[in-house]
């Protein structure tokens, strides 16, 4: 539940962004990350831009949290 | 990569040999224990390296009293109850929020914001939000109280579970039944809280406290750190999670839950009662706070007989020591909370069949 997840910021008004994550868009708050700016990557959390972070450590993230579905899927097909 | 893991246990493997004893890191954070269980990192330590996953999915820590209080209201025609998908499958004592969806107003959410949203759609209901969470998802929950608090919305509220990951860390070094040697501190609560939060626990307690991201190789630089430090005999505060976490993290974030929230005594599954670990409300919000609202008095509830998940959560042992793991609890049928969520270290351990291997 603690993982945050690093997406770029596409849209920005006031404080509104749309973010793209791994081709997912949706809908993030700036308003723990004043600095945040169009084009930024930043680690979302429930719906929160937290921190900014490079493009390395992004796709760093991306590929574990990808890891961790296809671990998830895999464990349900196997268990269920 | 190669060269950087035999560098690692190497300086594990030292520790051990110079200590001559067990050495036992407690991870904090579920998404840690999921990624030790993805990746194999429990096979590629020593045998002496002992990995205990404590208390860091905060679905797991939730008392059950405070899953009874959700079930109670999601009860009520006047309600919406607006909950993080993760804590739908946890059981209370009359079943869980996924047992009543059919016949409750139960709304998943993705943030606060949407839970707000829900308020201002459905005016004639009160949207009670079930704010669970460390101190990633404090903030959010602080920044749509206050939205509510600016934009007169009444018929909003919200039931606070959240707790902070220090006072846990405390409670658990301070109880006379542990054995941990060191922390394995979680990477984004620390984005939020920085580094520099786990200095007391250094201070206070000699222990190790390193925070590491959750890909395999900073797991495996982040134990070997602790190892190095357990080894000289000096504990400290490191981040080797360099790229979002600071000594001081965000601190407007950590502004806005000062703001909202105070720290109050609450109770976690498995650890009881632990002073100042949870965030209630401050006064001068109390009008959003659903358990005023609808003057309900919080009361810890006996865990289910047989689940051991308290044991399991204080790293006193293994999910498989636990009588009903894999037999009667499995991610399926989940009895104890360490299993229901994906991040519990009893689904992870029988996902990934962690039993192979002692440590």
């Amino acid at each position: 539940m603690c993982l945050a997840i690093p997406a770029r910021i596409v849209e920005l008004e006031g404080d509104n962004a749309v973010v793209d994550a791994m081709g997912n868009r949706y809908r993030a708050k700036t308003t723990l990350l004043a600095e945040a700016k169009l084009g930024d990557l930043v680690l979302v959390h429930a719906g929160f831009a937290i921190s900014l972070v490079d493009e390395e450590e992004a796709k760093k993230t991306w590929q574990l949290i990808a890891e961790i579905n296809d671990f998830e899927d895999t464990s349900n097909k196997v268990s269920g | 990569m190669l060269e950087k893991i035999y560098k690692a246990q190497s300086v594990m493997n030292s520790a051990c040999e110079k200590l001559g004893r067990q050495i036992n890191i407690m991870e904090v954070c579920g998404t840690h224990t999921v990624s030790i269980f993805r990746n194999g990192i429990r096979s590629m330590l020593p045998e002496r390296i002992k990995l205990l996953s404590g208390p860091g999915c905060p679905v797991c820590v939730t008392d059950q009293g405070y899953i009874d209080i959700v079930l109670k209201l999601a009860d009520r025609d006047d309600c919406i109850i607006a909950t993080y998908g993760d804590m739908i499958r946890v059981p209370g004592t009359g079943g869980s929020l996924e047992t009543k969806q059919s016949t409750a107003n139960i709304k998943v959410v993705l943030s606060s914001e949407d839970a707000l949203q829900l308020a201002k759609d459905n005016p004639e209901k009160i949207v009670v939000f079930v704010a669970v969470g460390f101190e990633t998802t404090a903030p959010a929950t602080a920044v749509v109280v206050k939205e509510a608090a600016a934009d007169s919305i009444d018929n909003f509220c919200i039931l606070s579970g959240h707790k902070l990951v220090v006072p846990a860390m405390r409670a658990l070094l301070s109880g006379k039944n542990h054995n941990i040697d060191a922390f394995l501190c979680p990477g984004h609560v620390s984005v939020i809280i920085g580094f520099g939060a786990f200095s007391e626990i250094v201070e206070h307690f000699g222990r190790p406290c390193v925070v590491a991201g959750f890909e395999p190789m900073q797991i495996i630089e982040g134990l070997s750190e602790i190892c190095r430090q357990l080894a000289d005999g000096a504990a400290e505060v490191k981040s080797i999670y360099t790229a979002v976490v600071t000594e001081k993290g965000n601190t407007t974030a950590q502004k806005i839950i000062a703001e909202c929230f105070e720290p109050a005594d609450g109770y976690w599954r498995g650890l009881g009662k632990i002073e100042k670990s949870t965030l209630q409300l401050k006064d001068k919000y109390s009008q959003f706070d659903a358990m005023k609202r609808f003057g309900i008095i919080e009361t810890p509830t006996e865990d289910i007989s047989g689940c051991r998940c308290g044991e399991v959560l204080c790293g006193l042992i293994s999910p498989p020591e636990c009588g009903l793991f894999g037999k009667s609890c499995t991610p399926q049928t989940p009895i104890g909370p360490c299993m229901v969520s994906s991040e519990g270290a009893c689904a992870a351990w029988f996902k990934y069949g962690g039993q192979r291997r002692g440590n």
